[in-house]
């Protein structure tokens, strides 16, 4: 898979999501803070992506602690997200 | 591409999306020994159904004495009597099975001391035909729609329901006859177009709120069942009604519970006033959502919005104690800060009313097939869910009725299928010779296109204009202007142009197929609301106001009747409303008050 293959199917999983808000934070996301992450961050938010709403909401709402530093890194930037 | 180059997959029974409706129905085909195809836009537990908080009405009775006719009266009561009698009878005394039968697939409802399932209250839920309220909610916390979908794939998986997922369904296929054949899907990892050709094809597609500029739905929800219906010639009922919350947030659409307004928050237009207060002089900002909605509308259509297009207003709760904040609305004041930007205890929160729910869809009986305007079903057709019209939710929903609307219709079209398979009313017809012809021209049209418009201005030109001219709150010439304006959105969405033409996970080409969706949805909606001169449920109009010979504005003599919007000419009929339930007397007209 190419990387605009690899970029437009993660644009699928980010903003076609079951709940409105993650679709506006997930597509927010992955247009200005996606393209500067480094490998092992892009690899955290990827998984990220792959979690379902309702285990991602907590993360990011910060009711549950994440797996590792990467990701907790990659949450801290997922909260810091605002959409206009 | 010609037809023979698209490969034909065979399937008993195809069913179009995978949320509570269409996992449902799939229960039934699969373990009713179907072959079963399910497609779905995403992997189903990501289907919107999972947003649904507030849980599923049935009236088990477990907390306090209930009937299912009691449900049923509410229900009449809430569609503003356009509900089909029948069809709301039947859903409203199934609802104790199909909960139940959930119960069993392993939902975790939330249960009382001895272990039944718990019942809360909910706006609307009555006991003895609209006496007091009643706890008919069935919930598991604030998850019941996940847990209800995670409950209902389990068991399509243990039955061995194949899915196709990230498949987008394009289009129906119906031969001269009329008869649905099955659809036509592209697989978004290949870019590969086939056909699912079925004896019998369901959809449960959901609903397509994101016709509207502001909306609590999910992206997802582009109508493209609706869509599909339509260019298949098939008419789309009473897509007028659509119900709106007050408080969504401005642009984003996220909602801003009512619960913000109980502690005390405060609606403000441009001049810092306290609008409500002559609106509603004594409940003021906690007036009921329609008269919020109206109030809020006319301070924006009267130039006293806010920000830059003066298009919204405040919601102000920086009188309150931050403390109080903190502890009563902690998830309001992220949802702001992540979604407006703004917190709102230094500032207040702009917000507009914001489309939730579609009522209308796809006209069916209570067995889910979908039925031609004479009533007579369409052959190897059936629809469940949002996207579906019974009628059971009438001119407005009542709280909780649509996940029950997902289980006994989805469950119902299950059942029917499996009857017209066994008694072989309906078999695999041949498919004719065109039968992709018109897909095929709109992809290739859609690769060719050079000079044309852009996806997403195109779709924010159709949602401002669905939110301005076809809001909570309407206006006669606003409504004729509308459909004015649809029509030249049309010809720019007839037009769309993408720089991507490339097979594998074209994103942009996806997004082109989904507006060719909206604009059906939104152009039925316009031309239907203009036509309905009365105002009913959700669909309210200034000049139709409350008067003492049409009171809250509805005119029973002209207007007690269902839309049916046909794609062809954009032509409207009408037809009656079911007024006989199944076993019970009739719930006769009667001005809906509160
Ligand atoms: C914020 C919110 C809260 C709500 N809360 C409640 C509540 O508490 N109680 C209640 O009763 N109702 C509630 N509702 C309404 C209710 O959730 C929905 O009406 C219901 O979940 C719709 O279910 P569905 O099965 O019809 O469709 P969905 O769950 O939306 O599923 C649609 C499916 O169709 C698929 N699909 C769509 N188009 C295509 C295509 N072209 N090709 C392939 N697949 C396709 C999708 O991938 C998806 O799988 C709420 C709605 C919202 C927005």
């Amino acid at each position: 898979m190419d990387e605009r293959e690899r970029i437009n199917r993660l644009r699928w999983r980010c903003t076609r999501r079951a709940m409105l808000e993650m679709d506006l934070l997930l597509g927010e996301f992955l247009e200005r803070i996606f393209p500067t992450l480094g490998p092992a961050q892009a690899e955290a938010f990827i998984v990220l992506a792959d979690m379902e709403d309702l285990e991602l909401w907590p993360l990011i709402n910060g009711s549950r602690e994440c797996a590792d530093p990467v990701q907790a890194e990659v949450v801290a930037l997922l909260r810091d997200v605002r959409v206009k | 591409m010609s037809n023979s180059s698209i490969p034909v997959r065979k399937f008993d029974a195809v069913i179009v999306g995978a949320g509570g409706s269409g996992l449902r129905a799939a229960i039934q085909l699969s373990e009713g020994g179907l072959k079963t195809a399910v497609l779905s836009k995403v992997f189903p537990t990501r289907s919107h159904t999972v947003a649904a908080q507030g849980g599923v009405s049935a009236s088990l009775g477990n907390s306090e004495e209930d009937h299912w006719h009691w449900h049923m009266y509410d229900t009449v009561k809430g569609s503003d009597w356009l509900g089909d009698q029948d069809a709301i009878e039947y859903m409203c005394r199934k609802a104790p099975e199909v909960v139940v039968e959930l119960e069993h697939f392993g939902m975790p409802f939330d249960r009382t001391d001895e272990g039944k399932i718990y019942q809360r209250p909910f706006g609307g839920h009555m006991s003895n035909f609209g006496e007091k309220p009643v706890r008919r909610a069935c919930a598991a916390a604030d998850r019941t729609g996940h847990a209800m979908l995670h409950a209902l794939y389990q068991r399509n998986v243990r039955a061995n329901t194949q899915f196709f997922v990230e498949w987008m369904a394009l289009d129906l296929i119906r031969d001269e006859s009329g008869q649905v054949l099955g659809v036509i899907a592209l697989e978004m990892e290949t870019g590969e177009v086939v056909a699912f050709h079925a004896k019998a094809t369901i959809f449960a597609t959901g609903g397509a709120g994101r016709i509207y500029y502001s909306s609590t739905n999910a992206f997802i929800n582009t109508g493209d069942g609706l869509g599909m219906a339509a260019r298949a010639g098939i008419a789309l009922e009473d897509m007028e009604f659509w119900q709106f919350h007050p408080t969504g947030v401005a642009g984003a659409g996220v909602l801003i519970t009512e619960g913000v307004r109980g502690e005390g928050g405060i609606l403000r237009n441009s001049d810092n006033e306290r609008f409500m207060e002559r609106y509603a002089p004594n409940a003021k900002d906690l007036a009921s959502r329609d008269v919020v909605s109206r109030a809020m509308v006319t301070e924006i259509n009267e130039g006293r919005g806010c920000g830059p297009n003066k298009d919204f207003v405040l919601l102000d709760i920086t009188h309150l104690d931050p403390a109080t904040i903190m502890k009563r609305l902690p998830g309001i004041r992220e949802i702001s800060i992540q979604f407006a930007g703004i917190d709102p205890i230094q500032a207040p929160i702009p917000v507009v009313p914001t489309c939730h729910y579609q009522m209308g869809g796809i006209p069916t009986n209570f067995k889910g097939q979908v039925v031609a305007p004479d009533g007579a079903p369409v052959k190897g057709f059936y629809a469940a869910g949002e996207v579906a019209c019974a009628s059971v939710h009438g001119a407005n929903r009542l709280g909780t009725n649509s996940l029950l609307d997902l289980l006994v219709f989805g469950k119902s079209s299950g059942d029917s299928v499996i009857e017209d398979v066994a008694s072989g009313a309906v078999v695999h017809q041949d498919l004719p010779a065109d039968f992709a012809d018109r897909t095929l021209a709109r992809l290739n049209r859609l690769n060719t296109q050079t000079g044309g418009s852009n996806v997403n201005e195109t779709r924010l030109e159709l949602q401002r204009t669905m939110q301005k001219h076809c809001g909570v709150f309407r206006f006669k010439e606003m409504l004729v202007e509308g459909v004015a304006k649809i029509v030249e959105i049309e010809k720019a969405v007839a037009r769309t142009e993408i720089k991507d033409k490339s097979q594998v996970w074209n994103t942009a080409r996806v997004e082109a197929l989904e507006l060719d969706n909206l604009i059906e949805v939104a152009k039925a909606t316009l031309v239907s609301a203009e036509a309905r001169k009365e105002s009913r449920g959700a669909h309210v109009r200034d000049d139709a106001p409350d008067t003492p010979e049409n009171p809250n504005g509805r005119d029973d003599a002209n207007w007690h009747k269902h839309t049916l919007w046909q794609r062809e000419g954009s032509s409207l009929s009408y037809k009656p409303v079911t007024m006989t339930p199944l076993t019970v007397e009739t719930i006769a007209l009667k001005t809906r008050s509160y």
